[in-house]
């Protein structure tokens, strides 16, 4: 059918659309969240233990790297939360159509930057 | 002739759904502990521990991250199973999932649950 594929694809000049890296980003995102689930249970059990342990735990995420990597936690989920919502109305087929793919996919990612924002200055 | 594959049987549409109706659960509960954690900026260690002393957050919390190492599950399991081709190796990140799913589970049952 296709005797003279593959092609070659001029993969430099190929840019992944908006909706494709949103995709991705979710998927990235959820992995990266699935690796930090055990180390937010410690953190968890560290803040419920005790007064000190409590004390010691909001000094430690009171340091910039640390608050640094929370933010990126908390953008990841917020990110992954979002596309989620995004995927779930095209499940009950809210905006499939291009034009409302390609907003709601820049939606997506200001939306959740925004947000990141918004928390990330409210709790500290 | 059907090529049924080992890592490849069995899933589909329930895990679909799932993956749904667990994320909305997920989605409940992050929205009502980020609105807590706002609103009790500089809460003490006492009402802290207060709220999870209650039962009903005990069992929303365990339900919520029942929820999660669900929907995580399937996730990781499709992430492996689109980029991985050799099924041995898939097999053992598949593995190493659930097994790092697994001892979340009972770590988390130990934190909200444990001795207090």
């Amino acid at each position: 059918m296709y005797p003279s594929r593959p092609k070659h694809l001029a993969l430099w000049q190929i840019r992944l659309p908006l909706p494709g890296v949103v995709s991705i980003m979710h998927r990235v995102s959820g992995a990266a969240l699935f690796v930090v689930i055990p180390f937010l249970l410690y953190a968890l059990e560290g803040s419920l233990s005790s007064a000190e342990r409590y004390a010691a735990f909001k000094a430690c995420i009171a340091q910039p790297l640390v608050k640094l990597f929370l933010l990126g936690v908390l953008w990841a989920f917020l990110h992954h939360a979002c596309a989620g919502v995004r995927y779930l109305l095209m499940d009950v087929h809210v905006g499939v159509d291009l034009p409302a793919a390609r907003l709601s996919a820049k939606l997506v990612l200001v939306v959740s930057l925004l947000l990141t924002a918004l928390i990330g200055a409210l709790s500290w | 002739m059907v090529n049924r594959h080992l890592t490849g049987a069995h899933y589909g549409l329930r895990d679909w759904l799932v993956q749904r109706l667990t994320a909305v659960v997920i989605l409940f509960y992050a929205a009502a502990m980020i609105a807590f954690l706002l609103l009790a900026v500089g809460v003490s260690f006492e009402g802290w521990k207060a709220l999870f002393s209650l039962v009903w957050v005990k069992v929303l919390t365990t339900v919520s991250m029942l929820a999660l190492l669900w929907h995580a599950w399937i996730g990781m399991r499709d992430i492996w199973m689109d980029y991985i081709k050799p099924a041995g190796v898939r097999i053992a990140m598949h593995t190493l999932t659930a097994l790092w799913l697994i001892g979340s589970l009972v770590y988390m049952i130990k934190v909200v649950w444990g001795a207090q």
